[in-house]
This record gives C-alpha cells, sequence and structure tokens, in this order.
C-alpha cells in the first residue's frame, strides 16, 4: 500500500501534515510521537519581527470546535531560523513547510527569501488569510487584486515551491485561488479559519479580547470540503486541504474532494497524538476502501 | 493516559473531590505539586485543565478537587465511579521547593487543590508549613481537615462563619514565614504579591490560571508577558515566582 504523495515535486511519506499555528515548532510533540512519521508539518506564522499578538483571552469554545485569536504570535523569522530550524533538525528529517505572514509586500517578500533559502524547508506557505491582525494576512487575501499582488511578488524571491493559503472570509474562495495561480502559485492551502464570535452570558461581553476569533475544528469540515471540491474544479496547481480534518476517514474525503495532501490543525491541540493515529489508520481505511495508492485518488469525487 | 473513576463526590458547596486510578500502571509518570491534568470531557471539544491534588505513584491514584462552574465540570460531576476518563498528565512546571522552614502556603477557593500535594511533600522533606485557606463561607470550606494532618492550618472566612473573619491576605502578617506558594482568584494573587516584596528571589510562587487550547505548549492562546519574556502559562507556568511577574 503506498501513502505518499507529491506536491509540486516534493515527494512526501504520506499526505498528512500538521497545520500551522497547532503544531509550535515540533518540539512540544516529542513527548507524545516520533514526529518523523509525518508528510511534512507547517510551522507556526512567521513574520519578519518577533511579534506578541493579541491580549487574553484568545481562546473560545463551541460544538465541535473552537475560535483563536492569538494574532501570529512568534519569535521573528530571525530567531526562527538561527534557533528553532536547528533545534528540530535532531527530530525531524523531512521537508518542512515554512508557513509565512506579513504586514507589507516587501515583509512578504523577505520572508519568503530568507525561509526558501534554508536547506530544512521544502516548501513556503504564504499566509494570506489570518483574520486576527489589522492590515495584515487576511487584507492580503480578501481580494483576487491584492493576493494576486503578493503572490506575484514572492514567487520572484522564492526558490522553492511556492504556496498561498487562502481565506474563506471571501464571496468566492475559487476566484482568489485562480488569481494566485495566474500570478505564480505552485500550489494552494485552503482553508484558514472563518471568523467567529462567542458571547459570555454574564458579562454581555465577547469571550475573546479581540472580539471576533478564527473558527476551527470539525464544525468547519463541510465547509472547508466544499471550498476543496470549487476550486479543484478551477485550478490545475495542487491544493493542501485543512478544515477540521480528525481521522483519516477525513483525510480521504478531503483527497476524494481534490486535496493533493491534508492538514490537520485543531484536531492536534485536544489530541496531541491524532497525525500518529491517522497515519497508523490510513492503510487499513485504505484497503476497506479499496485503495492501493494513495495519490491515485485526489480529485476522483469529481 | 486513560484513568478510571473510583470516586467522585461533593466535598462542599458545588465542590466535588475526585479520585482515579490509571487503568494501565506507568511508574514512569512522576506528577508534582502544582502541575496540572487536562481532562477530556464529553460533549466538550476542548479539555479541561484541574490543577494535581494528590498522585500516589505505588498506587496509582489520582486525586482532584473541582468546582462546577460550567458545562464542562458538571459534566465531570455527573461521571460515575468506573466510568474511564482521557488525561494529558505531568502538565505545566509546578511548584519549585526551596529551602525554608517555615513556608506558608496560601489558597483560595478551589485554589487550595494543589497546595495539599505541596503540603505533603514539604512536611515529607522536614519543613513545618502553614496553611493558610479562605474561602467566602463555611458551606464553601473543603479540605481543611486533611490538610490538618500534614500541616498547621489556618480557615479565613469572607463572612466569619468559620475560623478568622476575612481574606487569606490579613492572616499573613501574623505569620513569621519564610517562603510562599499561592494559588487561587487573580486579586488574591495581587494581594499577597504586594506583601511578598521582602522575601528573597524564587521564595513566592504563584499559580496562574488562562483559558487553554492546548495545556501543552503548542497553540500559544495562554502566552503572557512576564520580566522574562513571554511565557506559556500551561507550560512555562502555571507558576511564575514574583520575580517574573510583572505587576508592581
Ligand atoms: C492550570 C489550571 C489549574 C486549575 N485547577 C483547578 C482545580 O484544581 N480545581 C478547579 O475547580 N478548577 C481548576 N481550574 C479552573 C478550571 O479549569 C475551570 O473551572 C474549568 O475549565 C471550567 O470549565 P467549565 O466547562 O465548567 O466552564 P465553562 O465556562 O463552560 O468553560 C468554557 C471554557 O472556558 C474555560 N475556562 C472557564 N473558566 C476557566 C478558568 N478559571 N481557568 C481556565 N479556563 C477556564 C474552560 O476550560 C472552557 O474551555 C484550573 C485552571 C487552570 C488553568
Ligand atoms: C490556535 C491556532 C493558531 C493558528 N495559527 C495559524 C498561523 O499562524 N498561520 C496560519 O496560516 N494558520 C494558522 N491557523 C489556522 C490553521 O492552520 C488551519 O488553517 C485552520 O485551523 C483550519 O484547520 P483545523 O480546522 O484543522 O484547525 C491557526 C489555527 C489555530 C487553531
Ligand atoms: S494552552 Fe496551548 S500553549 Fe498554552
Amino acid at each position: 500500500m503506498d501513502l505518499s504523495v507529491t506536491l509540486s515535486g516534493l515527494k512526501l511519506q504520506n499526505p498528512v501534515i500538521p497545520a500551522s499555528g497547532c503544531f509550535g515548532f515540533g518540539q512540544e510533540y516529542l513527548p507524545y510521537y516520533d514526529i518523523n512519521m509525518l508528510g511534512s508539518f507547517s510551522f507556526k506564522g512567521t513574520t519578519l519581527a518577533p511579534r506578541f499578538g493579541n491580549e487574553l483571552p484568545r481562546v473560545a469554545e463551541c460544538a465541535a470546535g473552537m475560535l483563536n485569536s492569538v494574532g501570529l504570535q512568534n519569535p521573528g523569522i530571525e530567531k526562527v531560523i538561527a534557533e528553532e530550524l536547528p533545534r528540530l533538525r535532531a527530530h525531524f528529517h523531512q521537508p518542512l513547510i515554512a508557513n509565512i505572514s506579513g504586514f507589507s509586500i516587501e515583509e512578504y517578500t523577505a520572508c519568503c527569501k530568507k525561509m526558501a533559502a534554508c536547506e530544512q524547508v521544502g516548501l513556503v506557505e504564504l499566509n494570506i488569510s489570518c483574520p486576527n491582525v489589522h492590515g495584515g494576512g487576511l487584507a492580503f487575501g480578501a481580494d483576487a487584486h491584492s493576493a494576486a499582488a503578493v503572490t506575484a511578488a514572492c514567487k520572484k524571491v522564492c526558490a522553492k515551491p511556492l504556496y498561498v493559503k487562502l481565506s474563506p472570509n471571501v464571496t468566492d474562495i475559487a476566484e482568489i485561488a485562480c488569481a494566485c495561480e495566474a500570478a505564480g502559485a505552485d500550489g494552494l492551502s485552503l482553508i484558514n479559519t472563518l471568523l467567529g464570535m462567542r458571547l459570555d452570558l454574564k458579562t454581555r461581553k465577547p469571550i475573546l479580547a479581540n472580539g471576533m476569533g478564527g473558527l476551527s475544528g470539525p464544525a468547519v469540515f463541510p465547509v472547508a470540503l466544499r471550498m476543496v471540491w470549487q476550486t479543484y474544479q478551477r485550478v490545475k496547481i495542487p491544493i493542501i486541504g485543512m478544515g477540521g480534518v480528525a481521522c483519516a476517514r477525513d483525510v480521504i474525503e478531503m483527497m476524494l474532494a481534490g486535496a493533493a495532501a491534508v492538514q490537520v490543525g485543531a484536531t492536534n491541540l485536544v489530541n496531541p497524538m491524532v497525525c500518529k493515529e491517522i497515519i497508523e489508520d490510513l492503510p487499513g481505511v485504505m484497503k476497506e476502501l479499496g485503495i492501493l495508492r494513495l495519490q491515485e485518488i485526489v480529485g476522483a469525487a469529481h | 493516559m486513560i484513568f478510571v473513576i473510583n470516586e467522585n463526590r461533593p466535598v462542599a458547596k458545588e465542590v466535588f473531590r475526585m479520585v482515579l486510578r490509571a487503568a494501565i500502571a506507568n511508574e514512569e509518570v512522576r506528577l508534582r505539586p502544582g502541575q496540572f491534568v487536562n481532562i477530556a470531557v464529553e460533549g466538550c471539544y476542548l479539555r479541561r485543565p484541574i490543577s494535581v491534588c494528590d498522585w500516589d505513584a505505588r498506587t496509582q491514584t489520582l486525586t482532584l478537587l473541582y468546582k462546577t462552574v460550567g458545562t464542562g465540570t458538571r459534566a465531570l460531576a455527573r461521571c460515575v465511579p468506573g466510568t474511564s476518563l482521557d488525561l494529558l498528565t505531568g502538565l505545566g512546571n509546578g511548584y519549585t521547593p526551596v529551602e525554608a522552614r517555615r513556608p506558608a502556603l496560601l489558597g483560595g477557593g478551589v485554589g487550595t487543590p494543589p497546595l495539599y500535594f505541596l503540603a505533603k511533600e514539604l512536611a515529607g522533606a522536614g519543613q513545618k508549613p502553614v496553611a493558610v485557606l479562605g474561602f467566602n463561607t463555611k458551606d464553601e470550606m473543603f479540605y481543611h481537615e486533611e490538610f490538618a494532618t500534614l500541616c498547621d492550618v489556618i480557615v479565613t472566612t469572607a463572612d466569619g462563619s468559620y475560623g478568622q473573619k476575612g481574606f487569606v491576605t490579613d492572616a499573613l502578617p501574623g505569620l513569621a514565614y519564610d517562603a510562599l506558594y499561592v494559588c487561587g482568584p487573580e486579586p488574591m494573587l495581587q494581594a499577597v504579591f504586594a506583601q511578598a516584596r521582602a522575601l528573597p528571589a524564587g521564595h513566592a510562587q504563584f499559580s496562574f490560571e488562562r483559558r487553554m487550547g492546548c495545556g501543552f505548549g503548542a497553540c500559544m492562546v495562554c502566552s503572557c508577558k512576564t520580566t522574562a519574556g513571554y511565557k506559556r502559562i500551561c507550560k512555562d507556568g502555571p507558576i511564575l515566582t514574583k520575580e517574573e511577574i510583572l505587576w508592581t
């Protein structure tokens, strides 16, 4: 049975990839399992300068999911390259996905160039869809023109495959996907979190200090699947599908809808072993469904 | 790690004691006072963090004390003995015991549980701790008798229905303490902090609560500014020393 998949020429031993922001820089999962079994992982969204992020509380719960308003807390790109990547080298030998974010095209291109130059990085994932920061992230991902502009600028300086991570908080995600493809994106990641909100009944105020936050977890799976489906019909470049994936069957479903690989986000937080479990469960589910090579089912639902 | 509930019953108004046993004995599990477990609760997406009140490695027995405040803790209170629960264990840094003759352990409400385990450890190491346990009223009081088997105990109640009338901090000036371990609501932590200045570095340790996503350091939702940079309350905390706290 063959679990391997290929993303823009990059071969992964399996399609299971922890999503950015839910796996830190890998260290916290070392006590739970050998993370080298993962296909890859997308590390915490990194910006040029260190960021603390938003005020607390920055998490809230809902039925089958959670909202976060972290706001891209990260130690800044220099520290990530000087400390986190070397620390990871002893434990992780698969190609990494470098998730980067910015507040201007210059910041995106600077991060992109630096990350693409790192030997451990297999591909760069441009986050233009963070709903938790003002003036950055989503400001670029909310319309086709600015998404294309930042993609084109990064493509020029990026020596590795460039994937653009899209927001579901738009009217037509496929339109933005097409604009990124035309601007030179090698692939797409979708979806980032859906903008949501919870109120505290006693204080009558939002639970999150930021008011709103990004919804993720199993609650969003059908929305994510639909968006992967729609995007697959409009683009030729590979799609990394994510949003609510929690088990091996969800991985298969995402791939049938058109995902060439699959990221797992929030579920890691409530079950730190979930990616290991998914990888171990996949062969059994494939056997049951008569799948020999996972790669062959990408988009098979269309 | 899977635990099976042995006992789950109220010990005071809206406060339950849950005693659990590891389903499969694991001698490697080392739990320290001030650490917490993160419990998967049926019907809740996120786990619920609860402090370790006692852990006996020999019998693999874990004791938790929790207050029913919302959906998750109320669901826990409905669990009957024999139920299995999935816990992440050994989370957080825990208290760091320091050399002291007379450590004072200050607990407010459901902040008292981790101090029980600490009192046991300090008393076992030959120190003479004194526990100051603060509650709103006598109805909400619990575990003062259990503490009394380990150390001296002073109880304060806000309404004077038991022990000394007032707050934990009212009892503090009368004590000749040389170290402080604190756990309780944040206003209490602040009030104690204001009285703790004279203690040597590392001799005043405070336990913090923040809403958590993962509880093991991966998601950054619990991160706080400290004098030593940003710290995740779940992983670099929940215990911070007075030197690390940014209050003035
Ligand atoms: C390190 C740590 C140790 C703790 N130890 C204990 C203990 O020993 N005994 C005890 O009774 N309580 C303890 N708490 C508080 C306990 O975690 C909350 O009371 C509990 O999570 C409430 O869940 P709920 O579903 O009943 O409330 P809800 O209000 O329905 O919960 C909604 C969400 O908010 C979170 N939340 C609500 N209140 C708190 C809080 N005070 N702290 C952190 N998250 C909160 C919940 O985890 C959940 O994600 C501790 C908290 C932390 C952070
Ligand atoms: C706590 C948290 C932090 C996140 N941080 C980032 C981030 O830094 N960069 C990014 O591109 N996406 C971030 N995301 C979004 C996830 O990578 C993912 O796109 C989204 O959560 C949907 O997947 P899920 O439902 O499996 O969580 C974050 C999500 C969560 C829950
Ligand atoms: S709760 Fe996830 S890092 Fe602290």
